[in-house]
């Protein structure tokens, strides 16, 4: 019997701090065994749960997207006992991931539709992940307009700044990058919060679904904006956070209502929530 | 027809024996003021005089502490940081003298560790490897309702065999090709056929004594936000401290928490019980607490037990009756009372 | 003369009706035999459920620290000193409260009558007199309440409140009594033999927290087995762990327990934790002279420092 807790062995490959406060480093992490990887297959939307041998596990969206082969990302605060240690490590070490979990944006829904795409904060990786997997171009075709609003509380705070730059000059995708504020008088970008930003480009929510994925007040602000432009709760998705341990549905701690924050979600629409107790 | 047989109970004892010379057998046994299911030394050891244990009998196939994994943590070691599975025993056992309420609420526990698509392989095996020998109920506690949640006093869900106390005897009803074959291997058992009719007739009285809580169904009735958002929470829970008596003596409560104990250069990840009354269960690293008030957690675990699981699973709630919780709460909060509040939605007064 | 139930319910209903506190906080009547379910009542409707008798033995006084808004409280003595400390440390104001002072008679313990019962199980339970009868299926059996007193109200010296509003009965006659004889016991036991008896005691105990829960001393919003930067104990019921839990729990409370009884009442599995907290009861009694809560003018000792605190474990 195959045992859903135990984790596949990787190394991490190469440690990237993202924020000028140091807060967020991305990890590359390769397999130890080949056939791991081919087990490992995820879909954007779904997170891993990274192991550290004596300090504990901790659940993690997936930042990589499939169609980038050999290695996975993830990108990780620093907030406790398992990351600050996993901070602490450098490339070369061992550590472990079990996975992928959890449910994943719903692709299949999103055929042929255009896609709005709102992140806030540190909450871009599975973002992230579903950008890159869209704008590949084995994928592309397969959706409409891509629109992108992404915004930190300032520049040195934006995550996978080289790649919203690259993503900002294409013409398949419509980047609108953010702070809160700026004291850069070179900042090409926009200045504001990410409401007012999204109400300010205001995509067109015909034919669209909005993925929306933020801190508790971004999201309590935006979802209104959402709404105005025409968005109905069906063609909201959110990705929540929980706090988890086995991330299989068993542990019981990310019980939600009758589902399971790790194994029905993390990736619920708007209308499910509604029918949700408000316990996240 | 039903397969039962019988044996005298001067032959019990040897039943006993013999089931030992091949299982690794479990059974309630005294333990100063209460009992415990442990595994037996000797057959007289066994005390089927009992009520109920004082702790469920979870913790056979769900340990409050399971070491799942363990790792060398040694700097020179080329498999350092690799997680490993640890060594494990699932020799056949056999669990005697089990109450049914337990033993059904291992089948409703078996919908959350054995799904089709993830399956908790320390669970899974154990329960596949465990004969389940119940026995009924004839002087079922004032603190009993199991007949409100869908079990009884005779109630054979989860079990493999049920035994009857017969006065000189036991009956043994077999319920699965597990329990034949484990039967098989005590012998001094002879068929009968028409000794169930006393018993029948027992199965009513120990029903009869049971008093009823409340009717499951009408909960399940409810729509989840209307129960979620009742102002009677706010009462149910002034009393409750939040300790986890009742989620740890409770065999339908499996919640836990994995940590990682490291001791010099070796280290070990545990399973260990965990609990929703626990502020800390629902933590986030960021400091949010989506369950950081009493209330919450208090609606949690009876929302929980008697509303969502019901939703989730399309069956009974996740409580056979058993009553230790009652007994065990330091502060009395029944939950016979909390699910008529929750039937009712309003009637405040005591029973 | 003990208060009885319709002493707490008037004064409650009274109170309500004055609007001289937003709630009061009694107990109701329990679902078991010889338990009562702590209560908070905020309508006069609400107060007619109140209670008292002696299955009352939970420290009320557990439920204040933090609370917002006036409250009034029923408090037997031990659960008196507990509002003291509370003062002291700050978990709650005095102008908060009406305290509904109790003078107490002790409090019936459960596991007394069971023992003595032999597993037949209580179904009805009645207290009158100094008798306490208990009935169940095919029995019928009297006690004298003495004999079923919990074991911290046999050898309680403070069953008057020390403070109170309002005072709900005749004042009892408080006993001289040495509060140290079983701790005694264990002192004279060899340090072996001594381990050995702990490491009994302890072993039942499932970490379910009941007996810090209980306590109101123990309030920390964190408490020190939650931590994890540093984790000081793990999780598992492993000796080590579980002794460490209660001897820090004891040195964390030493110098503000009343000896409500609480935790011992509360633990589901029945250990005597009130050995080591009272250990070190006494050891405040003669290193400091000082008893939790009996007066707001004193702090407790290990909350302050005096250049004459005695120290002699150095040299």
């Amino acid at each position: 019997m195959n045992n859903p807790y135990l984790p596949y062995p990787v190394r991490i490959d190469s440690v990237i701090t993202e924020t000028e406060d140091r807060n967020l480093k991305t990890f590359k992490l390769v397999f130890l065994n080949a056939e791991d990887e081919k087990k490992f297959a995820y879909t954007p939307g779904q997170f891993g749960i990274l192991s550290v041998a004596g300090l504990g596990e901790i659940p993690i969206g997936i930042a990589t997207s499939p169609t980038e082969q050999g290695f996975i990302k993830f990108t990780v605060n620093k907030v406790g006992k398992v990351t600050s240690h996993l901070h602490n490590m450098k490339a070369g070490e061992i550590m472990g991931v079990r996975g992928p979990m959890g449910n994943w944006y719903p692709w299949d829904l999103l055929e042929g539709k255009n896609v709005v795409i709102i992140g806030g904060g540190f909450a871009f990786t599975t973002l992230r992940s579903s950008i890159v997997y869209m704008i590949d171009p084995k994928n592309r075709s397969r959706f409409g307009k891509i629109d992108v609003v992404y915004g930190a509380r300032s520049e040195g705070l934006l995550l996978y700044k080289d790649e919203l730059a690259e993503w900002e000059k294409r013409s398949d995708i419509n980047m609108h990058i953010t702070v809160d504020s700026s004291s850069d008088p070179n900042w090409k970008y926009n200045v504001g919060f990410v409401p007012a930003v999204t109400r300010q480009k205001a995509p067109s929510a015909e034919n669209a679904y909005a993925m929306i994925c933020g801190p508790p007040i971004m999201i309590k602000f935006t979802l209104p904006v959402l709404t105005e432009l025409g968005f109905p709760p069906e063609r909201i998705i959110s990705s929540l956070e929980m706090r988890m341990k086995c991330g299989i549905g068993i542990c019981g701690r990310c019980n939600i209502g009758t589902e399971y924050v790790c194994k029905d979600g993390p990736v619920f629409t708007l209308e499910q929530l509604a029918g949700l107790p408000v316990e996240y | 027809m039903p397969d039962i047989y019988y044996t005298a109970k001067e032959n019990f004892a040897g039943v006993i024996e013999r089931l030992m010379g091949r299982y690794r057998v479990y059974a309630p046994v005294k333990e100063d003021r209460c009992h415990g299911f442990a595994p037996l030394r000797s057959a007289a050891e066994a005390d089927l005089g009992f009520s109920n244990t004082r702790l469920s009998p979870k913790g056979l196939f769900h340990p409050q502490a399971e070491r799942m994994f363990e790792y060398s943590l040694a700097k020179d070691d080329p498999q350092a940081g690799i997680v490993k599975e640890a060594q494990k025993d699932f020799s056949p056992r056999v669990v005697l003298g089990v109450r049914p309420c337990d033993a059904k609420a291992f089948d409703l526990d078996d919908a959350n560790f054995n799904t089709e698509t993830i399956k908790d392989p320390w669970w899974v095996r154990r329960r596949e490897t465990t004969t389940m020998i119940g026995l009924a109920c004839d002087s079922p506690c004032s603190t009993c309702f199991c007949t409100s949640m869908g079990s009884g006093p005779y109630d054979t869900a989860g079990l493999d065999v049920l035994l009857v106390d017969a006065g000189e005897g036991y009956a043994a009803e077999v319920l699965s090709e597990k329990g034949k074959n484990t039967l098989e291997v005590t012998s001094g058992w002879s068929p009968v056929t028409s000794a169930i009719l006393p018993l029948t007739h027992k199965k009513k009285a120990a029903e009869q004594s049971i008093g009823i809580a409340f009717d499951p169904a009408a909960i399940a009735k409810k729509p989840m936000l209307e129960l979620y958002n009742s102002p009677t929470w706010e009462e149910v829970q002034f009393a409750c401290i939040n300790c986890g008596a009742c989620t740890f003596v409770c065999p339908t409560c499996w919640c836990f928490d994995i940590q990682d104990e490291v001791c010099g250069d070796k280290g070990e990840r545990l399973r260990l019980w965990d609990s929703c009354m626990f502020p800390l269960f629902t933590l986030h690293g960021s400091g949010h607490n989506p369950r950081s008030q009493k209330t919450q957690r208090v609606r949690q675990r009876f929302m929980h037990k008697l509303k969502y699981y019901q939703d989730k699973y399309n069956s009974g709630p996740a409580c056979v009756g058993c009553g230790r919780c009652v007994q065990a709460c330091p502060v009395n909060i029944d939950i016979r009372q909390v699910g008529r509040q929750m039937v009712s939605q309003g009637c405040s007064c005591p029973a | 003369m003990q208060p009885c139930s319709e002493s707490i319910r008037e004064a409650a209903k009274r109170l309500l009706l004055e609007k001289r506190v937003d709630a009061v906080i009694g107990f109701r009547k329990g679902t078991v035999p010889f338990m009562n379910e702590p209560f908070l009542a905020r309508t006069p409707e609400q107060a007619g459920q109140l209670v008292w008798d002696g299955n009352c033995a939970i420290n009320l006084a557990n439920y204040l620290p933090k609370r917002t808004g006036s409250v009034a409280i029923a408090a037997k003595g031990c659960d008196s000193r507990s509002i003291v400390i509370h003062l002291l440390e700050n978990q709650i104001r005095r102008e908060q409260l009406y305290v509904l002072g109790i003078p107490c008679q002790g409090m019936t313990d459960k596991r007394r009558i069971a023992d003595r019962l032999n597993g037949r199980q209580v179904l009805q339970a009645e207290e009158t007199g100094g008798k306490v009868r208990v009935s169940g299926r095919d029995f019928e059996q009297s006690f004298e309440r003495a004999d079923l007193l919990q074991e911290n109200c046999a050898i309680c010296t403070h069953k008057n409140p020390v403070l109170y509003d309002e005072l709900l009965g005749q004042p009892v006659e408080e006993q001289q009594i040495d509060r140290y004889v079983e701790i005694g016991k264990i002192e004279s036991m060899p340090p072996e033999q001594r381990r050995l008896y702990f490491d009994e005691l302890v072993q039942p105990c499932i970490r379910c927290y009941a007996c810090r829960n209980a306590c109101p001393a123990c309030y920390c919003p964190t408490c020190f087995v939650d931590e994890s930067k540093p984790q000081w104990l793990g999780k598992t019921t492993d000796p080590t762990d579980t002794r460490t839990f209660h001897f820090l729990r004891a040195f964390h409370v030493a110098g503000r327990c009343t000896d409500c009884g609480s935790c011992e009442r509360a633990c589901p599995v029945g250990i005597k934790v009130r050995l080591f907290t009272m250990k070190l009861e006494k050891q405040v009694k003669e290193l400091y002279g000082y008893e939790a809560g009996v007066t707001q003018d004193e702090r407790p000792p290990l909350d302050a420092f005096r250049p004459d605190d005695p120290e002699p474990f150095l040299g």
